[in-house]
């Protein structure tokens, strides 16, 4: 408005203190519009790209709308790339290590939490070193163990490394500990064991732990690359990210109609999850510190 | 919030030991001790299988000669002490991925930080409508995989692709990002901002959240301006969370592999080669001593990092 240059008085301070908010406000939500664009961008292009025909991909000047929407390249994929076939490896592997881990971590969680008992420090020590080894340390010697066991090339291969994490120790056992020692002093008294008392009184009050636990580790694993790389010799046992990323430095390389199919294939299912537990994702990330 | 869970364990290693508990069955500490290591057995048996024994293995591996060859015969490897590590250091594709992993971490870190913050600033400061929509999206890029990640990617690169047609429209003609020495790895670091930076978003917005709105906007009464009081009362009060970010931010940026692995194959000419990846390609060579030393390169330079990141935010608090 000119009208503000010629104003004088508080009647120039009211305008100026009243007109300030909305305009910071406006550039504040622009700014978080541009953001987002650039956030959802690539996401766009791959789902839009994946319904159009390879010519219209590659085509310059390249448009974001597809022209023909086809489903031609989902169905190659699934008939000659054999992904349902990944796609059911993926499952079963992220599955096996999210009970491995709701099970196993949550029980080690309660003895490091709420029992004092020899060796306990040396050992959590152990757990909290392990956060912070990149795994690139240990995965020659895992790779040679795992083959010596038999085990190269088998679900029990790609799964067993993974069947536990420090991670999931760790944060089992931050959470165990906010459970008041109260009410496992009070079970104790009353005559309950130990098993009785982590199956009737801890478990369930842990139930957001586990939730947290078990998006986390599926996550992990559903986008774990680099063991079952190794891992995996024969197409029957690779997981959807291996296979897309041999199919995308193979003789499929340049099919990018395919190649955007089976980069949907992998991310749509974690980001159907996300989009329905949104509020776990975040707030156990948040709450932990750690992915 | 985030930061006390995070630093409970360290801190209570200190100070806090129970006293001992009096077990109504008697026997106490032994029996105790059964029934602990009982809860424990399934994870201390994988874990000691898969976790500690190949750190400890890898580590006796990066003092011997052994190749892929010797798995078979273990009685043909020699002690060489620490030969692997003096024979890095004078590999320059070693020295260049470690002068590359340098650079991702002290260009990738601060811009990580700095954008993860002000989103979570802006997210936090007032605006309420949409701020769970905004929350959501900003996040989606931390739950996909890399692999499809860099599919897309790959094409957005192109001489001809989407990144240099909007670089053109403000009128500046894109270099061929992942085919140019120069700027593949600032387009591997964009790439990897992108994807990480929902993370501390997150942890910044939860710091914020616990931080009372009437500290800032006292200062804000008393005359401070917005950017002012950010400074000297918001960021001083965000310090635990900020050390949280920067060690989680290092200890992932450091073992930056992924990216060049599935983008460029550490090329072009090496200017993408990391600290993991060349430690990777050993692997696959067969060199498995060499590969050990150098992720030992890499244990010690995490190590040292969270060291020298705990000493500096503690003793500025």
């Amino acid at each position: 408005m000119t009208a503000t240059t010629t104003t004088t008085g508080p009647a120039f301070r009211d305008r100026r203190t009243s007109r300030r908010v909305p305009t910071a406000r406006l550039v504040l939500y622009g700014a978080l519009v541009l953001g987002l664009l650039a956030t959802l961008a690539p996401f766009a292009w791959m789902f839009l790209g994946s319904v159009k025909p390879t010519g219209e991909i590659v085509a310059h000047p390249s448009s974001w709308l597809p022209r023909s929407p086809t489903f031609a390249n989902f169905e190659q994929l699934l008939s000659k790339q054999n992904f349902g076939l990944y796609f059911l490896n993926s499952t079963v592997v992220a599955v096996a290590c999210v009970l491995g881990n709701l099970l196993f971590c949550s029980m080690a969680g309660y003895a490091f939490a709420k029992i004092e008992f020899a060796g306990k420090r040396l050992l959590f020590g152990l757990v909290l070193t392990m956060l912070i080894i990149p795994g690139v340390t240990t995965f020659v010697p895992l790779f040679v163990l795992v083959s010596n066991m038999g085990l190269g090339n088998s679900y029990l291969g790609l799964i067993l490394p993974f069947l536990v994490t420090p991670f999931g120790v760790f944060i089992m056992r931050q959470f165990i500990r906010d459970i008041p020692d109260a009410l496992v002093e009070a079970a104790r008294l009353d005559g309950a064991g130990e098993s009785r008392i982590f199956l009737r009184v801890i478990l369930p009050l842990t139930r957001p732990a586990l939730a947290t636990l078990a998006i986390l580790t599926f996550l992990a694993q559903w986008n774990n690359f680099l063991w079952p790389l190794v891992i995996a010799q024969t197409e029957d046992h690779y997981t959807l990210p291996v296979a897309l990323a041999l199919f995308s430095t193979g003789a499929n390389g340049t099919n990018y109609g395919l190649l955007l199919a089976g980069a949907v294939t992998v991310v749509t299912p974690i980001i159907l999850l996300f989009l329905a537990l949104q509020r776990h994702f975040i707030q156990g990330i948040a709450n932990t510190g750690i992915k | 919030m985030t930061t006390a869970t995070s630093l409970k364990p360290v801190r209570e290693r200190a100070s806090t030991r129970k006293p001992a508990q009096r077990s109504k069955h008697g026997s106490g500490r032994l029996r105790r001790t059964l029934v602990a290591w009982a809860f424990c057995s399934p994870f201390v048996l994988l874990f000691a299988t898969f976790g500690i024994w190949p750190v400890f293995s890898s580590l006796s591996m990066s003092v011997t000669d052994i190749t892929s060859r010797d798995v078979q015969t273990p009685f043909s490897v020699n002690f060489v002490g620490l030969e692997n590590y003096t024979a890095l250091f004078d590999d320059p594709t070693f020295v260049r991925a470690a002068l590359n992993t340098l650079y991702f971490v002290a260009v990738g870190i601060p811009l990580t930080m700095v954008l993860s913050l002000a989103v979570a600033v802006a997210l936090n400061s007032g605006i309420q409508r949409a701020k769970g929509f905004f929350r959501v999206a900003y996040f989606a890029p931390v739950v996909t995989s890399i692999v499809a990640v860099a599919v897309v990617w790959r094409y957005l690169y192109k001489p001809d692709g989407m990144i240099n047609s909007v670089l053109s429209l403000v009128g500046i003609s894109g270099p061929d990002w992942l085919n140019d020495p120069n700027w593949s790895m600032p387009a591997l670091i964009l790439m990897a901002v992108w994807r990480h930076f929902g993370i501390p978003m997150v942890i910044f917005l939860a710091g914020l959240q616990s931080i009372p709105p009437e500290l800032h906007e006292a200062a804000v009464v008393d005359g401070a301006s917005r950017w002012r009081a950010f400074r000297s009362v918001t960021l001083p009060l965000l310090r635990p969370t900020t050390l949280v970010v920067a060690i989680l931010l290092s200890i992932s940026y450091l073992q930056f592999f992924e990216e060049p692995f599935v983008m460029t194959s550490g090329g072009p000419l090496d200017s993408t080669t990391s600290i993991s990846y060349y430690a990777y390609q050993q692997f696959g060579f067969g060199n498995y001593g060499v590969a050990s030393a150098a992720s030992y390169v890499l244990v010690t330079a995490i190590a040292l990092l969270s060291l020298l990141q705990f000493r500096i935010f503690r003793a500025r608090a």
